[in-house]
């Protein structure tokens, strides 16, 4: 096996598991504290890349389009909530998917409309468009590892913000005891809105890493938005631990499994039926992986206590 | 339903064969959205992957028919046959998602049957000997020996007419049967049905693979009336459609799925002759549906009647 390549699609698989991560905190985190299942948090993502493509053409520099484009992703989350899932909160979970799945199809034709069917590009500056020297003299594209630390900082960030300030106490509380809270006098309207906010801007933030590398498109948000359910499920709905360990596992499974399936396989059959099996399997691994997991654990690996 | 009956008879009449082919996909869709509200509306089990079961039985179709023409197996092309291995594979993917799904429950079980879902999907893409990502373009209709020629539309739409009457009825019988009332118990109250001592587990893996056979077939008869196979069947938004025309008729109602999937249909093809960007409409449309038509149009029916009745009385 070839070290190198296993270094690389490490990284790659821990940058995977960084964006997952990023989603699916504000995705457990909605759906811990306001028992609402988001599906057009995949939107927000899109929308993020959307707006960074945007702001990056006109002020001319990727650094403030990134500046600009986190608080338009929140405003555009807190729009949304006060508009649209403000009534969902009672619902059904049944009326929720439905209603965010309604919401799916306007966003996706409003891009459509608004910035054309065509795909965009964001362009990198020259400082991020290089690449480093890891050890041993093996090199790793720049851009790949801002990612990496910048979600890195912000796991960080969210515990310590979970952890040891009032509102991530609010939001813990929130999570194990709705009515309590409120009855306590806590305004839940405002910090249901905080918290959604919040995600918004995570997703955006996820969205706008995801933009350079991969293509600025409509319904680019769908296919990570149901890898990070898979992420939710398996670590936990409303653990952002749980959120975390699992992004990076399904992350670094799906990426390695990509890449080194067709060779591990190939040492027990032929190379012809390796390379024909391989690219199934390895997209079937981390739903696999979800069924072996929820059919020991069907609360999933860290489930918030109280739940 | 006797409107329905006459559907092609008009179209031909008024020379507009097309609404023949619309209101065929209308009848296929309503199959598909019956048997997902055997689990949705009468189990209130949220399965958000019921198309996987549509694209088993589109490739059945296609893959069948095409290693009839390429290779000359002949048996392979035959629609009984197709019938079969659609209901068999259907059935036995429906037991294994829901063995494990039907372990958990609320939001879990959504997310979980839309990730299985999403598994067969990128196992359609992935596979590159049957069309992979550009799907497959059937070269035969299904064939039942000399008693059908389904390359004739009209009798494709008598077909499926045939098999949505036959499983309205299968539903009515089964929803009013002593498992259909168990199935209806459990959704009340899951907790109630188990301290009697029924296995409910069992019993909703029982309904969720019945659901699933059933719209193996909807799928045969989709790829029939498409002469197209292709992983789009089984996208999530498929199965989100599913859902929405079983919400939209009227979820638990034995004609609400008919009534939500012609209305569903309806709307698409009013909507995108209007603008080409329809889902701008139909996705607020949807919002709204949710957030203030309780009952969907079957319970909307109900309510008018039951107030005409007053007004009548009064």
């Amino acid at each position: 096996m070839n070290w190198i390549l296993l270094l690389e699609q490490t990284l790659n698989g821990l940058q995977l598991g960084i964006l997952l991560f990023l989603l699916a905190a504000g995705l457990t985190l909605i759906f811990g504290i306001m028992d609402l299942i988001n599906l057009a948090h995949g939107s927000l993502y899109m929308m993020g890349a959307y707006f960074a493509a945007t702001f990056t053409n006109w002020t001319e520099s990727f650094f403030l389009g990134v500046l600009l484009t986190l608080p338009a992703c929140m405003l555009f989350g807190i729009l949304l909530e006060i508009i649209a899932l403000r009534t969902l909160y009672t619902r059904s979970h049944l009326d929720q998917v439905l209603a965010t799945f309604g919401l799916i199809l306007f966003f996706n034709e409003f891009v459509r409309l608004l910035w054309g069917p065509i795909g965009l590009d964001i362009p990198l500056p020259d400082i991020l468009n290089g690449s480093v020297e890891l050890i041993f003299g093996i090199r790793y594209p720049a851009f790949r590892m801002v990612i990496i630390a910048t979600g890195i900082i912000v796991a960080l960030l969210l515990y310590l913000l979970v952890s040891r300030t009032k509102i991530g106490m609010l939001i813990r509380a929130g999570a194990s005891n709705r009515q309590m809270v409120s009855a306590l006098g806590v305004n839940i309207n405002l910090l249901y809105t905080i918290v959604f906010g919040l995600g918004a801007a995570l997703a955006g933030l996820a969205g706008l890493m995801a933009a350079p590398i991969m293509t600025v498109e409509i319904g680019m948000g769908e296919g990570i938005l149901i890898l990070t359910f898979v992420v939710i499920v398996i670590g936990g709905v409303g653990s952002i631990r749980g959120a975390f360990v699992a992004a990076l596992l399904v992350g670094f499974i799906d990426t390695v499994g990509r890449s080194f399936l067709p060779d591990i396989l190939g040492l027990f059959v032929s190379n012809d039926v390796a390379d024909t099996a391989a690219p199934a399997i390895s997209s079937m691994l981390t739903y696999v992986l979800m069924a072996l997991i929820l059919a020991i654990r069907p609360q999933g690996l860290f489930p918030p206590k109280g739940v | 339903m006797a409107g329905l009956a006459a559907v092609p008879i008009i179209a031909d009449s008024i020379d507009e064969p097309f609404y023949t082919v619309l209101f065929s996909r209308m009848l296929i869709l309503s199959i598909g959205a019956i048997s997902l509200n055997l689990i949705l509306g009468f189990g209130g089990m949220v399965s958000f992957g019921h198309a996987v079961y549509l694209g088993i039985g589109s490739y059945v179709v296609g893959i069948g028919t095409l290693h009839a023409i390429e290779d000359g197996v002949s048996w392979m092309a035959n629609g009984f046959i197709h019938m079969g291995i659609a209901v068999a594979v259907s059935a036995l993917t429906a037991l294994i998602i829901g063995a494990i799904s039907l372990r958990t429950r609320g939001v879990y079980f959504i997310m979980i049957t839309l990730a299985f879902a999403q598994m067969f999907y990128f196992i359609a893409v992935g596979n590159d000997n049957y069309g992979g990502d550009d799907g497959l373009s059937l070269y035969t209709r299904s064939e039942f020996y000399e008693l059908l020629d389904l390359s004739n539309d009209n009798t494709l739409y008598y077909l499926n007419f045939i098999f949505l009457i036959v499983f309205l009825y299968f539903s009515h019988r089964l929803i009013n049967s002593r498992f259909g009332m168990l199935i209806r118990g459990a959704k009340s109250n899951e907790k109630r049905m188990e301290s009697i001592g029924f296995p409910v587990y069992r019993y909703r893996l029982v309904a969720f693979v019945i659901a699933g056979a059933i719209c193996g077939i909807a799928g045969v008869l989709s790829a029939n009336q498409t002469d197209f196979v292709s992983p789009a069947v089984m996208h999530w938004t498929r199965s989100g459609d599913l859902i929405i025309m079983v919400v939209l008729g009227g979820m638990g109602s034995l004609f609400g799925p008919v009534i939500g999937a012609v209305a569903f249909l309806f709307l698409e093809e009013f909507l995108s002759g209007i603008t080409e960007y329809w889902q701008i409409f139909f996705g607020p449309m949807l919002v709204l549906i949710v957030i203030f038509g309780q009952g969907g149009i079957d319970g909307i029916l109900v309510r008018l009647d039951k107030w005409w009745q007053i007004k009548k009385s009064a």
